[in-house]
């Protein structure tokens, strides 16, 4: 299908993006375009106008600096897989990266985009949710950085105000101790998840002093853990602290029944999937230890 | 709707024309240019008949705006061979990588850029590479075995 006409705006700066998009309360932002043109295409989305990023130099790279690994919204995925950065010291995010869509979409694919997408089904919002990942946003008013958890307000949405981007993600360094995991159920490759767990950990000890586990695409947003977190955290990462925090993560799902299965067999995959996520995470963190 | 004057260097050759802002690139690619060996197959991101190498790097050309592609170079299946066939395409020939050839020529681009950038890639990673691109018929060994024997021939070429 053909998408429906809009007007092209390709701004070589943030400060002239944000005019357009202030001025254009219909414009949407063209990113990688990999989910936005689709749903152009079935008509599920028709903005007026597309301020396309391409132009707009320095939004794309992965550094460390600050205490935290920085990565430019217009990040390719394809640039997370093949960064030993951060194949060597994050492997949630690497996890992650593997499993969104397939190897020719993820090259151009965006890592801003599939976070500031904001569809329960993308990968990056629960893995950025047990990273306690912040993410920093250009607008009108200055720039300003969001905690992950404030960020998703509910499918397709945000706490993005009209005329702000998102520049960068930031992500809490990798340190000893640390290591985290992704893993998702998928029918098939290149599908949405009938459920993934992120789990990210911290040792000290020996003893879990940190923990953080979200859930992808059984909820309307992605879904932060809490109580599955309070499970791991304090133990040694025992069985029994697993299986607590399996519970846990299976009771925070708020999934509906669609064609990737029911509620209950979706409660069941996310039962499974964080007790591997967290045996996956618990093995890294004391290999970094 | 806007229009914009956009150049594109496909196959080596530059292309200017006006285009409307919606128009897609393999619109753009099969319909103004004439170049009908890009296929269109799922028109939703998935089946990567459509794949071509844009600034060296395989995309679905389904999934890209052609005015987001100006002065960009593509490289589509008839910029393949240069003249002859490329190994990819000789061992798609030799070991009957296809069968009704819909996803060929996006499987072989795909199949390019593998090989560029793992010249020995193994079953696995081969399976991995393709595995944006959808074949319906071969059930994937003899397409594999294709990319296997396109590796030999670009291993013997760069030795020889």
């Amino acid at each position: 299908m053909i998408p429906p006409s809009f007007d092209y705006h390709a701004p070589d700066n943030l400060e002239e993006a944000s005019r357009l998009l202030l001025a254009n309360p219909e414009a949407k932002l063209l990113a990688g375009g990999h989910s936005l043109i689709p749903m152009m295409r079935f008509r599920l989305a028709e903005p007026a106008a597309l301020v396309d990023l391409r132009k707009i130099p320095g939004l794309s790279g992965i550094r460390e600096e600050g205490g935290s690994l920085c990565i430019g919204a217009m990040t390719r995925e394809s640039e997370l897989e093949k960064s030993d950065l951060v194949q060597s010291r994050y492997p949630l995010l690497a996890d992650t990266t593997r499993v969104i869509a397939d190897p020719v979409v993820r090259n151009l694919a965006t890592v801003g985009g599939n976070v500031a997408h904001a569809d329960p089904g993308n990968d990056h919002p629960a893995a950025m949710l047990a990273y306690r990942a912040s993410f920093v946003a250009c607008g009108p008013s200055g720039e300003r950085t969001i905690a992950a958890s404030d960020f998703f307000t509910g499918p397709f949405s945000t706490c993005l105000e009209a005329g702000e981007i998102l520049t960068e993600i930031r992500i809490p360094a990798s340190g000893a101790g640390s290591g985290g995991a992704y893993q998702k159920f998928e029918r098939k490759v290149g599908d949405y998840a009938v459920a993934a767990v992120a789990v990210q950990l911290q040792l000290d000890g020996g003893q879990v002093a940190g923990a953080g586990v979200a859930l992808t695409n059984v909820g309307l947003t992605a879904i932060q853990a809490g109580a599955a977190e309070a499970a791991l955290v304090g133990s040694d990462g025992g069985d029994a602290a697993l299986d607590a925090a399996a519970e846990a993560a299976a009771a925070a799902a708020d999934p509906g029944d669609d064609h990737r299965g029911s509620a209950d067999y979706k409660r069941a995959v996310v039962r499974v999937l964080t007790h591997r996520a967290a045996a996956s995470a618990l093995a890294r963190a004391r290999e970094a230890s | 709707m806007s229009s914009h004057q956009i150049s594109v260097t496909i196959n080596g050759e530059e292309h200017t024309r006006e285009v409307e802002a919606r128009l897609l690139l393999v619109h753009f690619i099969r319909e103004e240019l004439d170049l009908t060996g890009t296929h269109i197959g799922c028109d939703t991101t998935s089946c990567g008949a459509c794949t071509v190498l844009l600034n060296g790097v395989p995309a679905k050309s389904c999934t890209v705006f052609a005015v987001a592609a100006d002065g960009a170079e593509v490289t589509t299946v008839e910029g393949l061979g240069n003249g002859g066939l490329h190994p990819v395409q000789q061992g798609f020939t030799e070991k009957h990588g296809l069968q009704c050839g819909f996803c060929t020529p996006g499987m072989m681009m795909t199949s390019k850029a593998l090989l560029e950038e793992n010249p020995d890639p193994s079953e696995e990673e081969i399976r991995w590479g393709i595995s944006g691109n959808l074949c319906r018929c071969t059930g994937y060994v003899n397409i594999v075995r294709a990319v296997q024997r396109a590796s030999e021939l670009m291993k013997e070429n760069s030795d020889g």
